[in-house]
């Protein structure tokens, strides 16, 4: 499987340096050495959900807590998270960090991944989530780092997209 | 049994508790009994407060956490019973307050009307300690057994399908935002 391991190792350890100790997650194929890392992580405990909504409630109750967190899904995942999105991370002013793995974009060869791919951007736009592409992994430090500023100064869910260019190795 | 009485009889215990609510009559018969800046009321996101309260419940080891929750949140988000068996974080209580009715949205019924079993769900779904309670006494009971014990439990709950006169709160959501997580800053620090 063809998923970049030493990008997904930049990646996790950027979630790391930005003090990130809770990660809640869905299996997904780009994902899966990141949520290997954290499983294998003692001091980052990471939640396996059944549906990514579920994780908008636990980063909420997190933040609450003052831990910080943030979601690891695929892009589909954020669709189906959108009304905890709006309606408990926008409605309280939750600054939820997602790290979205952008399936459907250029180069996609999975016919299922590219309906997705087309409304992900028109999406994040439409709901005035600010958020970055992430392709270069020696910005993939900066970039969360970045993205974990604005969340926490504006208490607004922020997304950053992990595109095949950083993932996938071919 | 009234929703009310068994929220009036476990009161005491939960101004100690960091606790959740759902939306609607259950955010509004605790906020009656008096409110604390531990007592979180999530007024939409509905089926997310156990998501919450898992949440919470990680992050906050030492504290005890209540979510109280109705049978249509639960159906709704019917995932977080297995993610909440799965990870039965020590220190949480999900009470699911059954009354079979979409009721702070005009009453129409749930399946737990038609035979869906939440508390057998939970069980199915992995949880160690599935309590049932339809009386004030029993409620009480099962209640403080949580409290004590170290482990994840479920209450479920029957319940009359009757709410508050009136679902006025004289809080906003932000302020009851930002003073819980600014009482839980206090408690950890």
């Amino acid at each position: 499987m063809p998923v970049s391991v030493k990008n997904s190792e930049v990646l996790f350890a950027a979630l790391k340096s930005a003090g990130i100790t809770l990660l809640s997650a869905l299996p997904e194929t780009w994902l899966v050495h990141v949520m290997q890392m954290a499983e294998n992580d003692p001091d980052i405990t990471l939640i396996r959900l059944n549906k990514e909504e579920e994780g908008v409630g636990i980063s909420a109750g997190a933040h609450l807590a003052g831990r910080k967190s943030a979601m690891l899904m695929q892009n589909h995942g954020l669709l189906t998270s959108v009304n905890g999105i709006v309606s408990v991370a926008q409605l309280y002013r939750i600054p939820l960090l997602m790290v979205i793995s952008y399936r459907g974009e250029m180069g996609e060869r999975d016919p299922w991944q590219t309906e997705g791919g087309r409304v992900t951007e028109p999406l994040l736009q439409s709901l005035g989530i600010i958020y970055r592409k992430l392709s270069d992994p020696a910005a993939v430090a900066y970039e969360v780092r970045q993205a974990q500023t604005l969340a926490e100064s504006s208490l607004r869910p922020v997304a950053l997209l992990l595109t095949r260019e950083l993932m996938w190795e071919e | 049994m009234l929703r009310a009485d068994a929220l009036k009889s476990i009161y005491p215990r939960l101004k100690s508790q960091v606790v959740v609510t759902i939306m609607g009559a259950v955010a509004v018969e605790l906020y009656n009994l008096g409110h604390q800046p531990n007592f979180f009321y999530l007024e939409h996101g509905m089926g997310l407060a156990s998501s919450m309260g898992l949440g919470l419940a990680v992050s906050l080891p030492k504290e005890k956490v209540t979510v109280l929750d109705g049978d249509g949140s639960v159906l709704m988000n019917l995932g977080s019973l297995s993610t909440l068996a799965r990870y039965r974080p020590p220190n949480l209580t999900h009470w699911i307050f059954d009354n079979e009715s979409l009721l702070s949205v005009g009453g129409f019924p749930t399946a737990t009307g038609t035979g869906t079993d939440l508390a057998g769900i939970a069980e199915k779904a992995g949880a160690e300690h599935v309590a049932l309670a339809d009386t004030v006494e029993a409620a009480e009971q099962a209640f403080a057994e949580a409290s004590d014990r170290n482990g994840l439990s479920i209450i479920v709950s029957k319940v009359e399908a009757i709410g508050p006169p009136s679902f006025a709160m004289d809080i906003t959501l932000l302020e009851n935002r930002f003073e819980f997580a600014r009482h839980i800053q206090g408690l950890v620090s």
